[in-house]
This record gives structure tokens, C-alpha cells and sequence, in this order.
């Protein structure tokens, strides 16, 4: 009792059990944001990062559903108007850990992509490019508004020994060991190319995030996000809680936050002086940005440290 | 109460060495759980349906299993919807190009465009000439139901082979049912076979064809190695290797070349000995 009323009295300050409760306390984040800020300025970076993903889905369904062919192929291997090979950096990994040495243009397609999230930040293909964000977002989603919590979360790290392992397994086995059970690229095929059972998976990771561990497919095990997470530590594109000063700890952030442990750091100046989040698992998905009604966050370069 | 406050504290610090190495212990051995079980899965689910033929130029299969990135490119480039991405489900490794040959069979393009698609080199871009692919073999297996060993003259899967009396020819045996015809069986030769499947669609059977396409794995035994075939042998000495047979006299037959032992109308007619009775007679036709 004593510790519940003291955790409450130091809510929003450097008590983990604070903020442990506090998060769960919030079931609709953004509220607050909706009514100062409106609707549309309170789910920008959400309405942004739908319309990305779904318009490079478009981009791939193009071609099989009406006959323009701007791209072929899928996200793990594409080539665009004919010239522009793309190749996941992932996969690649993995059928070179699985001994084969592939053609130039994967190699040069593995090349784009790695640059490009290694310059972006990694991540960014989770939140920005990644179907199965669409499925886990709506199961966090769902979570909160259902009041659901509890359930066991694996550990953050599982995702890194899991991308070892699956790495080392690959050239166990020479094949692409993650690809047989990959729901990234089983659900963006079965879009383009059909399902077949393949819902199951998606479905089961669907739940699993819904009713076992909160984000915990995105945010513990899966180890392509842990891969693409590993390309973020050069990131340009970083989001700063600019106007921490401004913060009224209201948690909404942390409540929406795929990654909340990365907020930490940048907004109450722990281990770091600088408002920027710098985390390499930071998605810059722009959520918190977007429920914050103190716009404290913004979407900035990593070389912005000003807090104003 | 300190000592508690302290550990809460210390929640910030560095976790006590033998804490931290038990949770990583943990954590390790959960990840190595979840891919051994991934491990063992695609080892159950590499085996290939024999029906599933893998496009032309395709790498041998645990060599394709390691470079094919399961994009689709080869099936987008596919002009004939011949191949297909394996779905889960379909019994072959989920995401794979195949293709069935009852439904639709590879046309065999010139400039092959599937094999020119895959930027990863599953498909191996050393097949120039679609005559030299070897997606599968063909097996006439069912020796029952084919009409052409029932004696009638279908001849469909030989018309339809684009290598035509290379890679299937029909060859004319005795048909020791009517006892007067001829039988003209369609037969598979190996080293012109593509596995193109035009045979399995187009044979005339209501639902399952007599030809089949299989890998070849499946289809071809191993060649016997430390055997030496006779005629060969013959062949690269340009002479017998074992000599001169001996010719034994066959009696009554001494005017007939050695060997055959037909009956000539305008010999010495033999009456057939009367069959003697039992078992262990000995008598063989």
C-alpha cells in the first residue's frame, strides 16, 4: 500500500512503476491531442504512414489487378519499371549465410535498400513500409480500447538472439531458414501473389499481439525488425522531444509508442542531455508526435539537437 | 526497506553480473527453442510433392532452396501463367516458383524470360538453349491405362512433344495379346527430355495422365557405376573383349545361322515333343 501511494505521488518522475501504471491507465491516447489540436493535426504522421504503406502495397498490386506493371515482384525482391532492382537486405543475409552468392542485381538491389535505411534509420521500414505494422498497430490498438493487459511478453532482446540463431540456422540448413515461417513476407506475397494458409499466421500474430504480450511480435521477436533495427545507429531522420520543457506528463506517448522504452532518454534527460531520440529501435513512426497535445516531439535530423 | 530501495535504484545501473547472465541464458534459450522449431519445419517442409516441376534452369533443390529469395519475378515474367508461387499450404516450400504439368505445362520459350527474371540466380542463368533444360523427366508409369500399351494407336503424347522422336519414340514391340499386331509404345529418353510437361497435359486420359513429369530425382535411378556394358566396351576397342565365342552345333538345326532356332517350313519338320506330365518336367516353351 505504502508502495502504490508513493509510486502514484512520483508518477511521471523517474519511477518505472509509475509509468508502468500510468501507461496502462491510458486507454484512449490522443484524446487530449484531438480536442487542442484537431483530428487531422492529431493523426498526421498516422495517416502519412498509412498512406505509404498502402501506397507501395498499391505500387505491387498495380500490375496483378490492373496490368500496370511499375513494380514486379515483392519485398523481397522487386524490380521497378524495369531498371531498378530492390532487394531486402534480410533475405539477402540470409541466403548468403546459407551459401549462395546471388546474381549482381540482387546484390545491387541489397545494396539500395541497405543504404537507404542505413542513411533513413532502419526502422523506418517498420513503420513506414511493413504490412504487418498494419495488423500489430490494430492490435495495440484494439488492446488499449479493450482495456486488455497482462499476458507474458517475451524479452526486448529475444529478437537479436532469435536473428543470430535464425542466421546460424540458415547455414545449418542451407536455406533461407526465416523465410519458411516469415510473416513479413508471407503476408505482402499473399497479397500480390495468394494466401493459401498464410492468413493463419497472420491472424496468429494478430492475437498474439492482441491477447499474449502487447506489441510483442514488432517490439520482441521479430527478428527482421531486430535486423532493420541494427541499420538505425546512423539514422539522419531521428525524432527530439524539442519542447520536453513543455511536457505535462500525461503518458499518451508511452502509450502509444511501439518501442516506449525509447522515449525515456530524450524526454527526461536520462543518460543524455540532448532532447533527441537516438535509440536504434526508435520506428520514427511520428505517433508521439502525433498524440502529444503540447507538440513536444517533431520529426527532425539527428543533427538537430535545439530544444525550441 | 533500504536494501529494497537500493535494488529499485539500481534498476537504472547495471544489472548484478550473475542476474543478467541468467536472464541472457533465458532469453538465448527461448530464441534457440523458437528457431530450432523453425529448423525442424523447414526440414519437414523442403521435401517437393513430385507433381511440383521447378522452373527451367533451376538450381539442384537444396542448392535452390538456398538462393531462391521467393519474389515472383519468374512467375511475372512467366507469359504462359505456367508457374505459380507456392502458397502455404500447397506442400511445396511457401513462397517457391512451380509449376504442374496436367494443368498448365512450360512452353518452353526461346529466350526463356523466367530464367532472365531471377536476380538471384536460383535459375541459373547458364541455360541459353531451352532444349538443354531438365525441369523433370518424363515416365510413361502407367503401363495399364495407356492406351498405346493396350495396343491402339494414341501416339498423343509423342505428336505433342516439342522433341519429337528424340525424347519420345515410339517403339514398335510384338502385341502377345492379339498375337498379330503391333504395339507402338511411347518411350522417354533421357538425355533429350526437358520435363516440359506437354506430354502429362496432353495425354487423353479422363483425369490422371499416363506420362507423368517427375523430378528426376525421382524418376532415374542411379547409373551402376563399376557395371561395364559389353557393347560399349566393344564399341571403344573396336573388337570383342572376351574373343571368339564358341558356336555349339544345335542339332537338327546345323544349316540355320547360330542363334536361331525357328523352324524352317521347308526343314526338317520336328513335331513339338508331347509335354511330359508333372511338375518337374523340365519342359520350357
Amino acid at each position: 500500500m505504502n508502495h502504490t501511494a508513493a509510486a502514484n505521488q512520483n508518477m511521471g518522475a523517474n519511477d518505472p512503476k509509475g509509468f508502468a501504471s500510468a501507461r496502462a491507465n491510458v486507454l484512449r491516447p490522443g484524446a487530449e491531442a484531438v480536442a487542442t489540436k484537431g483530428w487531422l493535426a492529431a493523426n498526421r504522421w498516422l495517416l502519412l504512414r498509412r498512406l505509404s504503406q498502402l501506397s507501395i502495397l498499391a505500387l505491387f498490386l498495380l500490375g496483378p489487378w490492373l496490368g500496370i506493371w511499375i513494380v514486379k515482384g515483392n519485398l523481397s525482391s522487386s524490380l521497378t519499371l524495369g531498371v531498378l532492382p530492390l532487394t531486402d537486405p534480410f533475405v539477402l543475409a540470409q541466403s548468403l549465410a546459407a551459401g549462395h552468392l546471388p546474381y549482381r542485381e540482387a546484390l545491387l538491389g541489397g545494396g539500395i535498400v541497405l543504404a537507404f535505411y542505413l542513411l533513413v534509420g532502419g526502422r523506418t521500414y517498420c513503420s513506414w513500409v511493413c504490412p504487418v505494422n498494419i495488423v500489430t498497430d490494430t492490435a495495440a490498438w484494439l488492446r488499449r480500447r479493450l482495456g486488455l493487459r497482462g499476458g507474458k511478453a517475451a524479452d526486448t532482446r529475444l529478437r537479436y538472439w532469435l536473428l543470430f540463431f535464425v542466421l546460424g540456422l540458415s547455414a545449418l540448413t542451407g536455406t533461407l531458414a526465416w523465410e519458411w515461417v516469415n510473416p513479413v513476407s508471407m503476408l505482402h506475397r499473399g497479397l500480390i501473389f495468394g494466401f493459401g494458409l498464410a492468413w493463419g499466421v497472420v491472424g496468429g500474430i494478430f492475437f498474439y499481439d492482441l491477447l499474449i504480450a502487447g506489441r510483442g511480435w514488432c517490439g520482441r521477436i521479430c527478428p527482421m525488425g531486430a535486423f532493420y533495427g541494427l541499420l538505425g545507429r546512423t539514422a539522419l531522420l531521428r525524432v527530439s522531444a524539442g519542447q520536453r520543457a513543455r511536457c505535462d506528463d500525461c503518458m499518451d506517448c508511452f502509450a502509444v509508442c511501439p518501442e516506449p522504452q525509447v522515449i525515456r532518454p530524450a524526454l527526461k534527460a536520462i543518460g543524455q542531455e540532448h532532447p533527441l531520440i537516438l535509440d536504434h529501435n526508435c520506428t520514427t513512426c511520428g505517433r508521439c508526435a502525433d498524440v502529444c497535445s503540447k507538440n513536444v516531439f517533431r520529426i527532425t535530423t539527428r543533427f538537430d539537437r535545439s530544444e525550441s | 526497506m533500504n536494501n529494497q530501495q537500493t535494488q529499485r535504484a539500481g534498476k537504472l545501473q547495471p544489472l548484478p553480473r550473475r542476474r543478467f547472465l541468467k536472464e541472457m541464458a533465458g532469453v538465448a534459450g527461448g530464441a534457440c527453442l523458437l528457431a530450432g522449431g523453425v529448423g525442424l519445419y523447414s526440414k519437414q517442409a523442403s521435401a517437393l510433392p513430385a507433381t511440383a516441376i521447378r522452373p527451367p534452369g533451376a538450381l539442384a533443390e537444396a542448392d535452390f532452396l538456398s538462393a531462391c529469395v521467393r519474389c515472383g519475378l519468374c512467375v511475372r515474367d512467366c507469359p504462359y501463367f505456367t508457374l505459380k508461387l507456392a502458397e502455404l499450404g500447397d506442400g511445396v516450400a511457401t513462397g517457391t516458383p512451380y509449376f504442374n504439368a496436367r494443368a498448365i505445362p512450360c512452353e518452353m520459350c526461346e529466350d526463356i524470360p523466367c530464367v532472365a527474371a531471377c536476380p538471384s540466380g536460383a535459375l541459373d542463368r547458364s541455360l541459353t538453349d531451352i532444349g538443354e533444360a531438365r525441369m523433370g523427366l518424363a515416365v510413361l508409369i502407367d503401363q495399364e491405362n495407356c492406351l498405346n500399351f493396350l495396343g491402339l494407336r494414341c501416339d498423343v503424347c509423342y505428336r505433342v512433344c516439342p522433341v519429337i522422336d528424340k525424347a519420345i519414340t515410339l517403339e514398335r514391340v510384338h502385341n502377345p495379346r492379339s498375337d498379330r499386331h503391333a504395339m507402338l509404345l511411347p518411350t522417354v529418353h533421357s538425355d533429350h527430355c526437358t520435363g516440359c510437361g506437354k506430354c502429362e497435359r496432353a495425354c487423353v486420359l479422363p483425369d490422371a495422365a499416363a506420362i507423368k513429369v517427375l523430378p528426376i530425382a525421382v524418376a532415374q535411378g542411379s547409373r551402376a557405376g563399376h557395371y561395364r556394358r559389353g557393347w560399349e566396351e566393344k564399341d571403344a576397342a573396336g573388337r570383342s573383349l572376351i574373343g571368339e565365342q564358341i558356336e555349339l552345333p544345335v542339332r537338327g538345326m546345323e544349316a540355320q545361322p547360330y542363334g536361331d532356332t525357328r523352324l524352317r517350313p521347308d526343314g526338317p519338320q520336328v513335331p513339338p515333343p508331347a509335354p511330359p506330365a508333372g511338375l518337374n518336367s523340365g519342359w520350357k516353351p
